[in-house]
């Protein structure tokens, strides 16, 4: 496995200077917003099921209605980490010959391990300073320090369509150039426990996140 | 033989190839790669250990030089 990026960028993602109001992501702000995302989690399901509860404690043939609130309030988080999981969604990979010469670079780029990764799963692994990226397509799952949590980045690279590995190769290049300024730059889409994002997931695709959950848990 | 590549719809394609003191193919290297700079593609040089660098010069020495496009929030 590739050597984790520890240090800062010389240089941030050129990409910064089009979303110059954010404040550049760091582990505090990481956690803060990890915070964040638990008390919204938490600020849906639990009026929900308070309300249901009452109702049915008040009135029993209320019981229809406080079963329509609990599963308002089982299925709104769902929703949130449906959305986190969706950004390691893949296309169908196309055996063409774009596709195979892009996934000549992005072979190169990877190691031996993380190489064997993508060609099960279609995703590549990147240890890095905030925890450990898988990543797609579209964007990539920071799996935190523990394992325990993860953040789902959406992030699309500009320009007309390209070949599968192409999409990989050029987030994994700014990943790795600057790891706080991809952070930034992309859109975290959710943030929450692993197994919430973990059983969105293609199945096929599930190896990865548990490597990368070995990976950081081993460090 | 240090190479100037760009990701594309083709998956990649190599621009230039160079070796040192072959100046006619420096120039033509240089000048494909400011190209590439004005067209908005962003140069990153990928090292061995599996990190990368943002460039903005072409560095001469380097084996791989790879041109990427900008990426946003999704």
């Amino acid at each position: 496995m590739h050597a984790a990026l520890t240090s800062e960028s010389a240089e941030g993602l050129p990409e910064l200077a089009s979303v110059h109001w954010r404040p550049r992501v760091d582990a505090r702000l990481l956690a803060r917003r990890g915070r964040v995302w638990t008390a919204w989690s938490l600020a849906h399901p639990v009026p929900f099921t308070a309300i249901g509860v009452a109702l049915v404690a008040l009135r029993p043939v209320l019981a229809p209605i406080s079963i329509a609130l609990f599963v308002q309030a089982w299925i709104i988080p769902e929703l949130y980490a449906n959305r986190g999981a969706k950004v390691l969604q893949q296309r169908r990979r196309a055996g063409d010959d774009a596709e195979r010469t892009a996934l000549l670079l992005l072979g190169d780029l990877l190691d031996t391990s993380a190489r064997e990764l993508h060609a099960d799963t279609g995703l590549a692994v990147q240890p890095g300073a905030l925890g450990v990226w898988l990543v797609g397509e579209a964007g990539a799952v920071l799996v935190a320090p523990g394992g325990r949590r993860t953040f789902c980045y959406c992030v699309r690279v500009t320009g007309e369509a390209l070949p599968s590995s192409d999409l990989i190769a050029h987030l994994l290049l700014a990943l790795r150039a600057d790891e706080a300024g991809f952070a930034t730059v992309a859109n975290l889409t959710f943030s929450g426990a692993r197994w919430r994002v973990r059983r969105r997931m293609a199945a096929d695709t599930r190896p990865a996140l548990d490597a990368a959950v070995r990976i950081v848990r081993d460090r | 033989m240090p190479r100037l590549i760009r990701m594309d719809q083709a998956g990649h394609t190599t621009l230039a190839e160079w070796t040192a003191g072959e100046e006619h193919a420096v120039q033509r290297a240089l000048s494909a790669f400011r190209e590439e700079l004005d067209r908005g593609y962003i140069a990153v040089v990928s090292h061995q250990d599996g990190t990368a660098e943002l460039v903005r010069e072409l560095p001469l020495d380097a084996p791989l030089v790879i041109m990427r496009r900008p990426i946003a929030g999704g």
